[in-house]
């Protein structure tokens, strides 16, 4: 079974890395128009914060996405505070999850 | 380069490197948490620990490996899993095309290893240091994607798959709201200007109403086309990166 996983495990490198690769090793990427360029700037901001709003609101494991309200929001919203205000990641994400951890502990998320 | 032999112009550099550091490190302590749990969870649906460790090694990623996981526990066809995993990762397409601009100058054989370890972390770290700096760095980007993440992440998931059984739940300790919050936090530190925030704010947006009508990863994909779109329409305020600023 162990072999087969690991073929398996070549299966899936396989179909991820073009998805990857390809855009990075196309020719002349720096050839784009202005507009085009403009665009895949700002899909950095999109699609990290796509990213950020979908893992934190969407519950998915019973099947169908569900909607999540949670005090989850509240530490990635303090999260966020900290790094607006002090441009620091690490400091955010320590008290977002330290927040996390003691509302578990009191039994309130 | 040593201090002695910092110029003016190294010095942004040396401190976005040393905040990508920093971040890294935050993401570090999350993904060594997830990929023990990741590692229990495998033997738990089947894997060996080698299973595990060439899966993790060759097949770099989070998201697509759970869900993988959960296929393989109940005896899914392999042409299913195979085929939500090239889905799952179909968002790496667009970090790899936002990263293409910057990337342009550099060798073949550094992009095809750049892409090999291109997550959803690399891309957040890599695109902000990349981003702060005007220019590609290098030692910047593997510092996020393989000492921040890469190693992490397998070495993590080997010894939680040889430890199964033994691993707390790292929502336990706060760890599930790393993600998120990295990414909130990533995102935030990208906006430089009225376009960067309506297309944040639109990504989540549309990212969540998708997502929720769909399926999750529909909704990261949609969010990160959409989002741009949206944003190009908005006029740009002053100072706002150029284009051609990005271009090394």
């Amino acid at each position: 079974m162990s072999t087969n996983l690991v073929l398996l495990a070549v299966l899936m490198a396989a179909v991820t890395y073009p998805a990857r690769a390809i855009p990075l090793l196309v020719p002349q990427m720096q050839r784009l128009a202005p507009f085009v360029l403009t665009y895949l700037r700002l899909v950095g901001p999109a699609v990290l914060a796509s990213l950020a709003a979908v893992s934190l609101a969407i519950y998915a494991d019973t099947g169908r996405p569900e909607l999540h309200v949670g005090l989850d929001w509240l530490a990635v919203a303090v999260c966020v505070a900290i790094v607006a205000w002090r441009r620091n990641l690490l400091l955010g994400l320590v008290v977002a999850a330290v927040l996390m951890a003691t509302l578990r502990t009191l039994g309130l998320a | 380069m040593n201090a002695t032999q910092a110029t003016p112009e190294s010095q942004p550099l040396q401190a976005s490197r040393r905040r990508v550091m920093l971040d890294a490190f935050g993401i570090a302590v999350s993904g060594v948490g997830f990929g023990l749990f990741y590692g229990l969870a495998a033997r738990q649906a089947g894997l060996s620990v080698v299973a595990v460790a060439v899966k993790k090694a060759i097949a770099f990623g989070g998201g697509a490996q759970f869900a993988a996981l959960g296929y393989i526990a109940v005896g899914a066809p392999w042409a299913s899993i195979v085929l939500v995993t090239a889905f799952i990762n179909s968002r790496h397409l667009l970090y790899s095309a936002a990263l293409s601009p910057f990337t342009a100058g550099l060798r073949l054989r550094t992009r095809v290893l750049m892409a090999f370890v291109l997550t959803d972390e690399a891309f957040a770290l890599g695109i902000s240091h990349f981003r702060r700096i005007g220019r590609v760095d290098m030692v910047g980007y593997w510092i996020g994607a393989v000492a921040g993440d890469y190693i992490p992440w397998v070495a993590a998931s080997i010894v939680g798959a040889a430890l199964a059984g033994s691993i707390a739940d790292p929502a336990v300790f706060g760890l599930d709201v790393i993600f998120p919050a990295a990414m909130a936090g990533l995102a935030v530190g990208l906006v430089t200007g009225r376009r960067d925030l309506v297309a944040a704010l639109t990504g989540a947006v549309v990212g969540v109403a998708i997502g929720l009508l769909f399926e999750p990863v529909a909704g990261i994909v949609a969010g990160g086309i959409i989002g741009p779109i949206v944003g190009l329409l908005v006029p740009e305020s002053k100072g706002e990166p150029r284009p051609e600023v990005m271009v090394p």
